[in-house]
């Protein structure tokens, strides 16, 4: 039996090394996104900009590393912008009604968190399809905040709430700083622990995963309650930057997020992906996007450039995946 | 015996379509509670209304039937329903505009069916990339604006009547009769129940599943092609948010109409009564006032209860 669980939770070396070579890929490929930014706009090279970039990355990389472990599930959370929107508006009030940074950043993290743990209930507890039950939270949260926040904006913090979006310690962004602190967590959870090695194997083989003993069920439901969480912690980044919320700011976030899983080389079939690869797909998306902002090409073009890059990750992934085997 | 009665009571209600208790649930409900629900005019509003519904949940039904899904829908119908809006301007011609509309759908219908068919990507997955680029091929047509001064041969195609039955009805009619033709009388129809039933039967009959798969999508693109004249011609402009999320309300319909997302069996009549329970619930809640917001959250909760209604009694 422990034979088993050892076999079924140390993937082979190969799989290993094909992991290596994907995400130097996946480097270069943000390498030479940069240096063709370079050649056509001056202001690309400018130390303001990269750290932009890098701030900007953060946000996409706080939602899409709390989806990776979902998609590691073989599972999908598309509520995840929604829940943003939730969580932000929510936490933004109780700011403003309470004067309190601290129960504010507690609100959005409970919200996003207990969201989070609904749709684990939905996809464990009544067998729903993840991606239709997340799909229905997604409207349900949409009303939720409709509703709620009746075309109103919250707006106007205390100037230490925002530094935790706008602030700078060491000339770095502080969102940065968060940015490495739960990409270390994000991969020491997922690629030395236990628990992150039993998502790895619920993902390759749901069934082989409950033989040998994990509890399924369990893992499951704090996959999605992390997700919904790092929802609730983007939210926090989002209000303390912004300085603002309204209940529309979801709307753009769940498929950037998924791009930025699908680029970092995450696979929708479950078992493949790492943090830090989409950390990687998260940066790659932000460069594309943020040069076609200083190439002045208008926003309208960004959800159209975010489908199609999705639709090339996903097909690469699919033929480097076919050509392996 | 009192037994007995409760046994055939039970017995009744596992054999009664879902969807036939919630509709009537709901008439029941908004009957009591909103003043003038049950008058004549807004029942048949509620019908004409539900048009524009019943043309992607038709669709929608077979590509549910497959195992897939287009969450592409509302935004190739909002880029439909621009394209109507755009050429009947610059034409004068509703026909033409049509024309326009249905290549659009049926060249994004196609493509979701490669997708998904060929290349091998989830369909959920697939549809939602083709969403994001609905979406902003969208905004990029329109610039963000409103798309106004269309002919009037286009309005009137919404508002007009043939012996006192609004056209949209006649519409709504003619797509179920096709459908119904198409999935329950052709063999095309059987292979539909296959692809989702038995795929594997489909190729030993020597027939090609993809090929099948992808003309489903289109069949989808197509209807979504059409409905964004009726889109246009209904709001009288084109706007770039316009059909938004309807798929949505698309995927309730069948998820309520008894469709099973697993089993590779449809109902199509139950459909259009999950259209019409979606049409009675947003009615009846914006009759006591209560705003869109909650509406679209109460239709995502019907989803649930109506998934959950359905493993449950599938199980049972």
């Amino acid at each position: 039996m422990t034979d088993l669980i050892k076999e079924t939770l140390s993937p082979p070396r190969s799989i290993l090394s094909q992991n290596a070579s994907q995400a130097f890929y996946r480097l270069l490929a943000a390498l030479l996104i940069c240096a063709a930014l370079t050649l056509l706009s001056d202001s690309f090279l400018s130390l303001g900009n990269i750290l932009n970039v890098l701030r900007q990355a953060s946000l996409t990389f706080f939602i899409a590393s709390g989806l990776t472990l979902v998609v590691l599930t073989a599972g999908l959370d598309l509520s995840v912008g929604a829940n943003v929107a939730l969580s932000a508006c929510l936490a933004g009030t109780v700011i403003h009604q309470t004067g309190s940074p601290a129960l504010g950043i507690l609100t959005g993290l409970v919200v996003g968190g207990v969201v989070g743990f609904l749709n684990g209930f939905m996809v464990t507890a009544l067998r729903i399809p993840s991606f239709i039950a997340t799909y229905g939270m997604l409207w349900v949260l949409n009303g939720v905040t409709y509703w709620y926040m009746a075309g109103e904006t919250v707006h106007g913090f205390p100037a230490g709430f925002r530094q935790i979006g706008s602030g700078y310690f060491l000339g770095l962004p502080v969102p940065v700083y968060l940015l490495l602190i739960f990409l270390a967590i994000g991969s020491l959870f997922a690629q030395r622990t236990i628990w992150g090695q039993e998502i790895y194997a619920i993902g390759a083989n749901p069934v082989a995963a409950r033989l040998s003993g994990i509890p399924v069920t369990r893992r499951l439901l704090l996959v999605y309650t992390v997700s919904g969480t790092m929802a609730g912690i983007a939210s926090i980044i989002f209000l303390a930057r912004l300085n603002s919320a309204e209940a529309d700011i979801g709307e753009s976030l769940t498929l950037p997020a998924i791009a930025a899983v699908l680029i970092g080389g995450a696979s929708l079939f479950g078992g493949i992906g790492t943090v830090f690869g989409t950390f990687i797909g998260a940066s790659i998306l932000t460069l594309v996007l943020n040069g076609m902002n200083l190439l002045s090409i208008s926003a309208n073009w960004q959800p159209l450039v975010t489908g199609i890059i999705v639709i090339v990750a996903v097909w690469l992934d699919m033929k480097t995946r076919r050509s392996a085997q | 015996m009192p037994d007995a009665a409760v046994i055939s009571q039970i017995r009744l209600f596992q054999r009664t379509p879902g969807v036939a208790i919630v509709l009537v649930l709901l008439i029941g409900l908004f009957g009591a509670i909103a003043p003038g629900f049950l008058s004549a005019a807004n029942l048949a509003n509620v019908l004409v209304q539900s048009t524009i519904l019943t043309m992607l949940a038709l669709p929608m039904t077979l590509i549910i039937m497959t195992e897939g899904l287009d969450l592409s829908m509302g935004a190739v119908l909002t880029l439909t329903s621009l394209c109507v809006a755009i050429v009947s301007l610059a034409t004068k011609s509703a026909l033409l505009g049509l024309g326009a509309a249905v290549l659009v759908g049926a060249a994004f219908g196609t493509v979701n069916g490669w997708l998904v068919a060929i290349v091998g990507i989830p369909p959920f997955v697939a549809t939602l990339a083709t969403l994001g680029i609905a979406q902003g091929l969208s905004l990029i047509m329109s610039d963000g604006q409103s798309v106004v001064g269309i002919p009037h041969s286009v309005r009137d195609i919404y508002s007009a009547a043939v012996l006192s039955v609004p056209v949209p009805i006649i519409i709504g009619l003619a797509s179920y009769g096709v459908f119904h033709g198409l999935l329950y009388h052709t063999r095309f129809g059987t292979y539909v129940f296959a692809l989702g039933g038995n795929r594997e039967a489909l190729r030993y009959a020597g027939l090609s599943p993809t090929r099948l798969l992808i003309a489903v999508y289109a069949i989808g693109g197509t209807m979504v092609g059409v409905a964004g004249l009726l889109m246009t011609a209904r709001m009288n402009s084109g706007h770039p948010t316009a059909g938004l999320g309807l798929e949505f309300d698309a995927i309730a319909a069948v998820a309520v109409g008894g469709t099973s997302f697993e089993r590779g069996n449809g109902w199509l009549l139950g459909t259009v009564l999950g259209v019409i329970a979606v049409g009675v619930l947003r009615n009846g809640l914006n009759l006591v006032s209560l705003p869109s917001s909650i509406q679209v959250a109460s239709v995502g909760a019907l989803v649930i209860v109506a998934l959950f209604l359905d493993g449950f009694r599938s199980r049972s």
